[in-house]
């Protein structure tokens, strides 16, 4: 088990907090906190060992892909795809952005 | 495990039959499950043990495990005094002899509902606590999983012997190094730096579930003086029960059971 | 009046389960994931915990009156009971009663969805579990306790007596409630005695169809959320029941102590044995 910390810079928060997912086999869950820091805070806590190359490598793309909303999000990830985790973290941006 | 004394059928069978030397046999019940209405001191008691027999008419229960019978009858034993003291202004004490390696396991067990029999078991002794009667489980051998929750775990009060052949614990060694893929050392090993997992009683009292933990030199031959200790604890943990009320809060005082109290106060303030 | 259209029940997470059981609007999560009230016990085992522990304790309303639900999510470890998701679960029942103690008719309802014990926190597990036991028997006098087993986990373990405890019981075909799990009785007992890989066999001992039609349930029910919150109304509405199953010892015993046990058990004898209509 590993546990890593990304910052990434961030200009708005999303409305509210969400969750996403659950800790099952193949599967992570996202939770999500705005706040007014202009930054994303994201920490990740994974069984896959050795792979912070590869959450830095998905989040830098995600950053390029769409924009990284300011606040919190923790990741516990239980060896979710690449696949997964994006929909998970979509998933939770979404709920956020509709809270409240 | 040692040989124990007078023929008895496991240290819990022989522990009921020191116990219960001046006491009157409860008839009508299986031969896996002893009962006797006698006295400490002043206090009258019903002592109930689970033993083994190896003439079980479910052969998978036969080795002092909790199946379909004992479940059930355990039910019946504790009902039955309930009812006897419902209009009474003291409820007669009741002693959980404790020593069951198990729940019974095999087909007949699952299909006839033995989840429904030690449901019994378990309902019964925690309906007896909550009418006042003060339950103490006397643990002195064995105490693992399904059989404790039925005959034991929901008794005011846990007492157990402080020896080696006291164990408690949610699964045996071997079950549970095949289910998480480990040898047995390697289980003991990883079980001794995390207190809720470990075997040995000296863990499980950091826990904080036991009222006391007993010493005693040889819990299969017991002097006349082990005897009378044993009986005057379980006395002293009968008037602190009649005392203390009929929850199991008592259970929630040590460090390594601080998260078990939190959550208690965190949802008691949301809710 | 406009029905909701219907959905699959054992697909809803823990949570949208309880969300939906609670009548709408009124779902309001006690120690919920972002107050990360997690397990002391798994990350120093190198076990990625969730915010929650797999336990979801929901306050609402069902049917316009007060109502908990607690809700295990079987997506983690299993469903199996940890100290905290096992305190959850406890604190909520024990809460409950101190409610129907001050004149507050709060109901319960139990999403068992677990293997029982978590092993890595062994002795708590099943501590918390004792726990929960205690409070059900309390909570049950003042008002039924209803529990629901829809799979696809199950409920096995020292959460099948829990289980067992409940005033009603609510199952899908798809459910399976059991003592002891498959494997653990194969390793016991002989492939013989219990083929741990025969899914058929595994449901005509523990399935949901054959629990109902031998009596150790109260309702079968289809993968339906309509259907599911039907059946907690309709027995919020029977009401405590004159006689719990846990009580019903003068039932049981006659049964088993009568059964000629140099037969096996199937299905077919089970049903014959706990025949439906044989009960008071």
């Amino acid at each position: 088990m590993e546990r890593f910390e990304f910052n990434y810079p961030a200009a708005k928060p999303l409305a509210g907090r969400a969750e996403a997912g659950v800790v099952g086999s193949g599967d992570l869950e996202a939770l999500y906190e705005p706040d007014t820091a202009s930054a994303l805070k994201i920490i990740v806590t994974t069984s896959v060992d050795g792979s912070h190359t590869l959450w830095q490598n998905f989040f830098n793309r995600l950053s390029a892909l769409r924009e990284l909303p300011a606040g919190r999000l923790d990741i516990n990830d239980f060896g979710a795809t690449p696949g997964v985790a994006r929909l998970r973290i979509e998933q939770v941006f979404e709920e956020a952005e509709n809270a409240n | 495990m040692s040989n124990v004394a007078n023929n008895a059928a496991s240290r819990g069978d022989y522990w009921f039959a020191e116990l219960t030397k001046d006491a009157t046999p409860v008839n009508g019940l299986c031969p896996s499950v002893k009962a006797a209405d006698g006295k400490l001191n002043d206090q009258p008691v019903r002592f109930i043990a689970v033993v083994p027999d190896k003439n079980n008419q479910y052969p998978r229960a036969a080795g002092g495990e909790v199946g379909l019978l004992e479940g059930w009858n355990l039910a019946k034993v504790v009902n039955d005094v309930i009812d006897a003291d419902a209009n009474a202004t003291t409820k007669r004490a009741i002693v959980a002899v404790i020593d069951v390696p198990s729940q019974a396991y095999g087909r007949r067990e699952e299909a006839f509902g033995i989840h429904q029999a030690l449901a019994g078991a378990a309902g019964a002794y925690a309906k007896a606590r909550l009418a006042g009667h003060p339950v103490v489980g006397l643990i002195v051998g064995k105490a693992m999983s399904g059989a404790f929750l039925a005959h034991g775990y929901q008794a005011n009060k846990l007492i157990a012997f402080k020896n080696n052949g006291v164990m408690i614990h949610a699964m045996g060694k071997e079950s549970a190094a095949r289910i998480t893929l480990r040898s047995v050392d390697a289980l003991e090993k990883l079980a001794a730096t995390i207190p809720p997992m470990a075997y040995d009683i000296e863990n499980y009292a950091t826990l904080g579930l036991l009222s006391q933990l007993l010493d005693i030199a040889d819990p299969d031959k017991a002097t006349p003086d082990d005897i009378s200790n044993v009986q005057n604890v379980v006395w002293q943990n009968i008037q602190d029960a009649r005392k203390e009320g009929v929850s199991l809060s008592n259970r929630l005082g040590a460090e390594n059971r601080a998260s078990s109290q939190r959550v208690r106060q965190l949802m008691r303030q949301e809710w | 009046m406009p029905t909701d259209t219907d959905q699959s029940f054992i697909e809803l997470s823990a949570r949208q389960r309880a969300r939906k059981l609670l009548d709408d609007g009124t779902f309001r999560e006690l120690l919920g994931p972002f107050e990360r009230v997690m397990s002391p016990w798994l990350e120093p085992q190198g076990i990625v915990p969730q915010a929650d522990d797999g336990m979801v304790v929901a306050k609402g309303q069902i049917n316009g009156q007060p109502a908990v639900v607690v809700a295990i999510e079987g997506s983690f470890q299993g469903g199996s009971m940890g100290e905290v998701s096992g305190a959850k679960m406890a604190a909520a029942l024990e809460l409950a009663a101190e409610d129907n103690r001050n004149g507050i008719p709060t109901q319960a309802v139990l999403l068992l969805e677990t293997g029982g014990v978590r092993l890595q926190e062994a002795n708590l597990g099943l501590a918390a579990i004792a726990d929960i036991h205690a409070a059900i028997v309390d909570l049950r006098r003042y008002t039924p306790v209803i529990g629901v087993v829809a799979g696809t986990v199950g409920c096995f373990g020292g959460m099948s007596i829990a289980a067992a405890l409940c005033s009603y019981l609510i199952v899908t075909r798809e459910a399976r409630l059991g003592l002891n799990g498959p494997q653990v009785i194969e390793q016991e007992a002989g492939i013989d005695e219990y083929d741990s890989r025969d899914r058929p066999f595994i449901w005509s001992m523990t399935g949901g169809e054959v629990r109902y039609h031998s009596g150790f349930v109260d309702a079968l029910v289809k993968d339906s959320l309509n259907e599911v919150k039907d059946s907690v109304l309709a027995f919020i509405k029977a009401g405590v029941p004159a006689t719990h199953r846990s009580d019903n010892y003068d039932y049981y015993l006659p049964k088993l102590t009568g059964f000629d046990t140099a037969q096996q058990a199937s299905r077919e004898v089970t049903e014959a044995l706990f025949n439906r209509e044989d009960r008071a």
